[in-house]
């Protein structure tokens, strides 16, 4: 892998339910990037990866979006994302579904290495620990499915909390196990899935912390929906918003 | 809608919201936990042991006919008999039949999953064989009626209080005997009267040895070993997936297979049988018998992108990892191999029109995955198994055309942040309209049991654009931050 130029260009990937349902992630994913000395791109032309087809068994329908996405992002220097499932689904399944595609094969060859989680991202490509950040707030954090055994991301972003200021990072029962989201999952089997959201608040709760936080926007909405009906203490938040933070009042997610 | 899909998301459905039950699952699976994790640092590499297990397994099951025959000879040349099974009827059969022809009145069986797959016990117990289970946790889910929960563990659903109610109600076990000796001993009282008059033994194998032509069961309680051994006529049924080439790669499936399965670096017995008594031999049956069931896996086999799935070593690692597992447990799955390597394979053997729905039944976490001491992709296989049941049209047509509309909207950006801006109005309308998670609410199949996000007025886009694309308001924000 090329070094990064030390302004590194970073395209970065919105996935889509950040775009529309929680557009903060996003935002303070860029303030972070910025303060790290990244000069970054938002390619307008960019939709979705297509997990939401690929995953439900329609890669008809998700082959299309993966060949826009490679059209999109060719060139990048680096393509940077605020979740380990969307670039699980350009590293890991673009090229199973690109089987019958040499073409599209070849252009995942070329682009596929430079696609990054964000945590993944600061700590492995930039180096960089210490962000700047302050958050005075006992925190746990959530392992997201894909980042965690798709991506094998399991110290970067603890490595990010541990630098934040005033951050006390507490580690929940059983930080590994799924939250229950799992894209359509989360609505075919509802009740299977809530029951598991449950058992992931329930470990949260115990952990008596202030925030529970992750890589990605999808587990947070199921975790942060269910403690919201529980009322409890704990809210969750994406990495990107603490480690934009300066330690003024945090703005929900 | 299969009939068993409908069974299955109501059973699910009431299971998980059962949290006494799962809370047994649990305990249950945390003492598993603690021996696995022991067992695994016992290993050098374990995930070497895992490499050289798949690549082991790999070349047995791509050269399983090779294999097959040679197994085959070398137990014919010890005088047994191998009959090759094409189907569970076919199995089931011709046990029966062998039953009826030496006039067995009492079968005894040792744990074996393939003959829940055949449904052999109620074969002969309708032909008047009094069938009875060995294994201490069969033998409990027997008297209970009901099918193992768990391919390896099968009574793990249970309390111990529930299992001394039912010695108390069928094996008259007197009021007071709680502890677990006493269970047993129980168990073991009714048990040996069995194991000295019962006419056939019919056991599993955990592994097929190919040069030697050997069965090698696996096991913690002896049941298997007086099974095979004392009754006249032995029967192993399995199926041909089991082998492994060589005897010497015993010395690393059988220390894997005890660590992935219980966390003992070895169970309490394992045995190697290869034939009927042979002259000068104390004991040994008279007749010896292997089953060898197809029943669908060579279809699994013909298909190089699936063919791993009959790797698999039956440990019941992966239902021990498994989230969904542990809140709907085993039997909600209605189908002899429950959790994921259940959702990969059922629906492979049995037809996706019944049984596809087993492969939604996962968040696609990736934890069996990760456990699996073979190495076998299973979450990734769920995937695959959708993308042959959405291409065969058996997903609701509601599915379709949604996925559809998305790719639609999703290849052309002004129609994908159209429909953005429609989705969040539609969503603020109705927070604004009626009770989050009521009837009324459309996205109630969420907002039943979680809150859905406020909707913002601005997508990133739009912020984007605001912020960012034109140079003068770059440079105003730039100066302020």
């Amino acid at each position: 892998m090329a070094a990064l130029t030390s302004t590194p260009k970073v395209a970065i990937f919105i996935p889509c339910f950040v775009d529309q349902l929680v557009p903060q992630v996003g935002q303070a994913m860029v303030r972070v990037l910025e303060r790290a000395g990244c000069r970054v791109a938002f390619p307008e032309e960019q939709t979705c990866c297509g997990q939401a087809p690929f995953s439900t068994g329609y890669w008809d329908d998700a082959l299309p979006l993966a060949r826009r996405f490679v059209k999109v992002f060719s060139g990048a220097e680096a393509v940077v994302c605020p979740s380990g499932s969307c670039a699980t689904m350009v590293r890991r399944f673009y090229p199973e579904l690109a089987r019958a595609d040499a073409g599209l094969r070849r252009e995942l060859a070329e682009i596929g290495g430079s696609v990054f989680e964000f945590s993944e991202f600061l700590v492995r490509r930039m180096g960089i620990t210490d962000v700047g950040a302050r958050f005075p707030h006992r925190v746990a954090f959530h392992d997201a499915c894909h980042l965690l055994r798709e991506l094998g991301v399991h110290e970067e972003p603890r490595k990010l909390l541990r630098a934040v200021r005033g951050l006390e990072l507490v580690e929940m029962a059983e930080p590994e196990e799924c939250c229950g989201f799992g894209g359509a999952f989360a609505i075919s089997m509802s009740d299977v899935s809530a029951a598991m959201g449950d058992r992931k608040v329930r470990n949260i709760e115990q952990a008596s912390v202030d925030y529970v936080t992750s890589c990605d926007a999808t587990c947070l909405m199921q975790i942060g929906g269910i403690l919201s009906r529980r009322g409890g203490r704990a809210r969750a938040i994406h990495l990107a918003e603490i480690l934009a933070s300066d330690g003024e009042a945090t703005k929900q997610a | 809608m299969s009939q068993a899909e409908r069974i299955f998301d109501r059973v699910a459905s009431q299971a998980a919201r059962d949290l006494p039950q799962q809370q047994i699952v649990r305990n249950s699976l945390a003492t598993y936990d603690r021996a696995v994790g022991a067992g695994k640092d016992r290993f050098a590499d374990w995930q070497e042991a895992r490499a050289r297990c798949h690549a082991i397994k790999a070349e047995a099951v791509a050269h399983l006919d090779t294999y097959l025959l040679q197994f085959e000879e070398r137990v014919k040349a010890r005088g047994g008999h191998v009959f090759w099974a094409e189907t569970a009827d076919e199995a089931r059969d011709y046990i029966l039949d062998l039953a009826r022809r030496r006039g067995a009145r009492l079968a005894i069986k040792s744990k074996s999953m393939v003959s829940e797959e055949v449904r052999l016990t109620a074969a002969l117990e309708g032909a008047g064989i009094e069938t009875v289970e060995t294994d201490l946790g069969e033998f409990i889910v027997q008297l209970r009626r009901e099918p193992p929960y768990h391919i390896v563990t099968p009574a793990m659903h249970l309390r111990r209080a529930q299992i001394a109610e039912l010695f108390r109600q069928k094996l008259n076990v007197p009021l007071g005997a709680e502890t677990a000796e006493e269970l047993a001993g129980a168990a073991r009282a009714v048990l040996r009267e069995k194991f000295l008059s019962a006419d056939m033994g019919i056991t599993g194998a955990n592994f097929l040895i190919a040069d030697q032509g050997l069965a090698a069961i696996t096991e913690n309680e002896g049941n298997a070993r007086l099974t095979s051994s004392l009754p006249r006529v032995h029967v192993v049924l399995t199926g041909i997936e089991k082998v492994l080439p060589r005897l010497a790669d015993l010395a690393l499936f059988w220390p894997v297979l005890s660590t992935a399965g219980t966390g003992q670096a070895i169970t309490c017995y394992n045995s190697l049988i290869g034939g009927p008594r042979r002259p000068g031999e104390v004991d040994g049956p008279d007749e010896f018998h292997v089953v060898l069931l197809d029943n669908g896996r060579t279809a699994v086999l013909a298909d190089p992108e699936r063919r791993e799935v009959l790797h698999c070593i039956r440990c019941g690692a992966c239902l021990n990892a498994c989230p969904v597992f542990h809140t709907i447990g085993g039997h909600a799955y209605g189908t002899t191999y429950p959790g994921p390597i259940g959702a990969v394979l059922v629906p492979l053997l049995r037809g996706f029109e019944a049984f596809g729905h087993l492969s939604y039944a996962s968040s696609l976490c990736g934890a069996c995955a990760e456990v699996c001491p073979v190495e076998i992709d299973l979450h990734h296989h769920l995937i695959r198994n959708r993308r042959d049941i959405a291409s065969k049209q058996l997903r609701p047509s509601r599915e379709r055309r949604g996925l559809g509309l998305w790719r639609w909207a999703a290849t052309d950006v002004r129609r994908f942040e159209r429909a953005g801006n429609l989705l969040r109005r539609l969503m603020r309308f109705k927070s604004a309209a009626v009770p989050e998670g009521g009837p009324l609410d459309p996205f109630r199949p969420w907002t039943r049991h979680r809150a859905l996000p406020a909707a913002p007025a601005e997508s990133f886009r739009q912020w984007w654009r605001r912020e960012r694309a034109q140079p003068a308001g770059r440079a105003e924000k730039g100066a302020r931050r």
